[in-house]
């Protein structure tokens, strides 16, 4: 690309939204991850009492919920990632590539 | 009746010493790793029919895929015209091994939940992957991802550390699965180990050579979609005989425990600790610091390893892109949890039946036949064969991608970028693609040949903890960092790539189980090298970009707008025919 180009369109305030607004929501949502990830590492590493822990007279624990739930959490974080971005994110590209190809 | 069940309880034990074995070193659990050594089973014609029909299916796409593919582009990135729903599984496809299928549910039948915290490492790479590299991946880069990592710096450097870095993770990744499909065949084929490996040679290069991408990722589409279907149903048919009682099922589990360790003559109390074990954490994560580090090894791993970053090239946008990350997430994610069910109704029907255990009361085959001795049990003969071919076709299927992605990285990096910077025309780049898929393939198969004894459990986690250590800081820091610079990407990424590669060399799963050093004389305590050579992988990026005061170091600083821009927006990115 140009470098003149990229000037151009660096400079459109729409640009400037696009960039803002992908770059914190990724990086909010992969803290999210992190959070999660690693907290249910250390959560094994160092409370594995808490997750043998039993739910109810059966021999459900805690664990199993927790640990499904991390791979639920895991698929739909990124189905809100990829339906925003998809949506409202591309709509600001496409009005970016307008604005700079004109 | 009883002698079948005391022999059960030394059968488990078995199986548990081996967890055990296996809870020390994170590595010996790794998806696609070593099978172990397997014995060969009688001939199964059966599965060798089943699997006769999907290597005739998969030929037909390949002569269909052969008439498509005709420019350099088709055969790197099918052209472009891959949708994300098709990727998707094509990712998936390449993410779910043979092993991670057979691995994961044998460890969830040894020790239940540490089963889960493994494939739950497996998983959590992908939003990392689709938050911040997937849509910038597809908007800069054309081929490999070394498109990506040279877009502003200088190309040769960057190139030839990308493609080391691509080829030192493939050959890793390659053996595994080679040694995986020998062993895997001798055990469900009844089939000589050589033959086996030969085969898988021979197709995979088939694949590769006529059908290109287009071939290699229907193949995968066709047994992500068979591998999918039949876990599915093993799955539904153990919950279905627990009245789809979660409770049912895991109390049906933790008495099968409970009664093998009162066989094995432990008090009342003991086994019953022994069965409700199963539903909570063990041995696997034994210190923080290899749990932490392994972690990070399989969460930016995944971000590095160059034969799924190279699937993101495969569709037309970045839309396309974002949307196979999320169906590629969705169906791993669902694969994982059906292995942990798969894992659990073993427990119950196999470990009970003497059908599936030998003489001794060990699991016929070996440890990772749990999967396999569940498809008997649910589904018969038929079924057997069924699931036994789906895990060959698997291995063959990820064997294609990874030369692929082999060939790619000597031909359109090394060859088309820095032999003859730029003015090689689509044809002959083309050409030495194809004579670089059939040098892999043959040294896929000698390598396989010549590593059938050895303990390669620690070769997929090493591909990981490089990709890790190497591929992703520089991918990352030169997309993201705009400071960065060729010298810095360059050092600072083989720094990752070394350190990552000498600490796991003596670590203990390597420098003592492989290499058979005494116990405790390994430099390395942890097992997994990813936390510190990946942040000397970033240190030494960071260090030697602010260092740089080179002419160079201001040209590659100045390109970081417009590569930010087009990264963004996708402004000037190839198009699906744009190629």
């Amino acid at each position: 690309m140009e470098t003149d180009l990229a000037k151009k369109i660096s400079a459109l305030p729409k640009y400037q939204e696009l960039k803002r607004k992908r770059s914190s929501f990724g990086w909010w949502l992969t803290l999210a991850m992190m959070v999660v990830y690693y907290g249910f590492i250390l959560l094994v590493a160092f409370n594995k009492s808490f997750l043998s822990q039993r739910l109810g007279d059966g021999v459900m624990t805690v664990g199993i919920p927790i640990g499904f739930g991390v791979i639920v959490f895991t698929i739909v974080i990124t189905a809100i990632y990829v339906r925003r971005a998809n949506g409202e994110f591309d709509e600001l590209s496409d009005a970016v590539a307008k604005a700079a190809l004109k | 009746m009883s002698r079948g069940k005391i022999s059960l309880g030394t059968g488990t034990r078995r199986v548990l010493t081996l967890a055990t074995l296996f809870g020390v070193s994170f590595a010996a659990w790794s998806a696609g790793a070593d099978l172990g050594q397997a014995v060969k089973q009688p001939t199964n014609w059966t599965a060798i029919s089943m699997f006769a029909i999907f290597v005739v299916a998969t030929l037909f796409i390949t002569k269909w895929a052969a008439a498509k593919t005709k420019s350099a582009s088709d055969f790197y990135t099918a052209g472009g015209g891959i949708t994300g729903f098709q990727n998707g599984l094509a990712i998936a496809g390449d993410y779910m091994s043979a092993a991670s299928f057979l691995g994961i549910s044998a460890a969830v039948m040894a020790s239940g939940f540490d089963g889960l915290i493994y494939s739950i490492g497996f998983l959590v790479g992908w939003p990392v992957i689709t938050f911040l590299m997937a849509e910038r991946l597809r908007n800069l880069g054309k081929f490999t991802f070394a498109d990506v990592a040279a877009f502003r710096f200088k190309q040769a450097p960057v190139r030839i550390f990308a493609a080391s870095g691509t080829l030192v993770v493939v050959a890793f990744y390659l053996i595994a699965q080679m040694v995986g499909a020998g062993q895997l065949i001798k055990l469900l084929f009844g089939l000589e180990y050589w033959i086996a490996v030969v085969i898988v040679g021979a197709l995979m290069m088939v694949y590769v050579l006529f059908g290109g991408m287009t071939a290699t990722t229907w193949v995968q589409i066709i047994k992500a979609c068979l591998l999918l279907g039949g876990a599915t149903f093993m799955a539904v048919s153990v919950l279905w005989y627990f009245g789809f009682s979660p409770e049912a099922m895991f109390a049906g589990a933790v008495k099968v425990k409970t009664d093998l360790a009162l066989k094995d003559g432990k008090t009342a109390e003991v086994a019953a600790t022994i069965g409700q074990s199963i539903m909570g954490p063990g041995n696997f994560v034994k210190d923080p610091i290899s749990a932490i580090s392994f972690g990070m090894a399989l969460m930016f791993g995944t971000a590095g390893l160059p034969h799924i970053l190279m699937r993101f090239f495969t569709v037309p946008s970045a839309k396309a892109a974002r949307s196979s990350v999320m169906w590629a997430t969705g169906w791993i994610g669902y694969f994982y949890l059906l292995t942990f069910i798969i894992g659990f109704g073993a427990i119950t029907f196999v470990l009970t039946n003497p059908q599936f255990l030998d003489a001794k009361g060990a699991l016929l085959g070996g440890g990772n036949m749990a999967a396999i001795h569940l498809a008997n049990a649910v589904g018969g003969n038929v079924f057997l064969g069924f699931i036994s071919a789906v895990a060959f076709a698997t291995i063959l299927a990820v064997v294609a991608g990874l030369t692929l992605s082999g060939a790619s990285a000597v031909s359109h990096d090394i060859y088309a970028t820095v032999v003859k910077k730029g003015t090689a025309d689509s044809a002959s780049e083309l050409r030495v693609s194809k004579i670089t898929t059939i040098c892999l393939g043959m040294i896929a198969v000698v390598l396989g040949i010549a590593f059938e004894k050895q303990n390669i459990a620690f070769m997929v986690s090493l591909a990981f903890a490089i990709a890790a250590s190497a591929n992703f800081p520089v991918l990352f820091m030169s997309v993201l960092w705009k400071d960065c610079t060729t010298r810095g990407a360059v050092i600072g990424g083989f720094l990752g790539l070394i350190s990552s590669v000498v600490l796991t060399v003596v670590s203990p799963s390597v420098w003592e189980a492989t290499l058979g050093n005494p116990k405790g004389s390994a430099l390395f305590p942890y097992t997994s090298p990813a936390l510190f050579s990946m942040t000397i992988g970033f240190v030494g990026i960071w260090l030697f970009s602010i260092l740089d005061n080179s002419q160079r170091a201001k040209v590659d600083r100045a390109g970081f707008l417009a590569q930010q821009v087009r990264s963004e927006t996708g402004i000037g990115a190839s198009g699906a025919s744009g190629h």
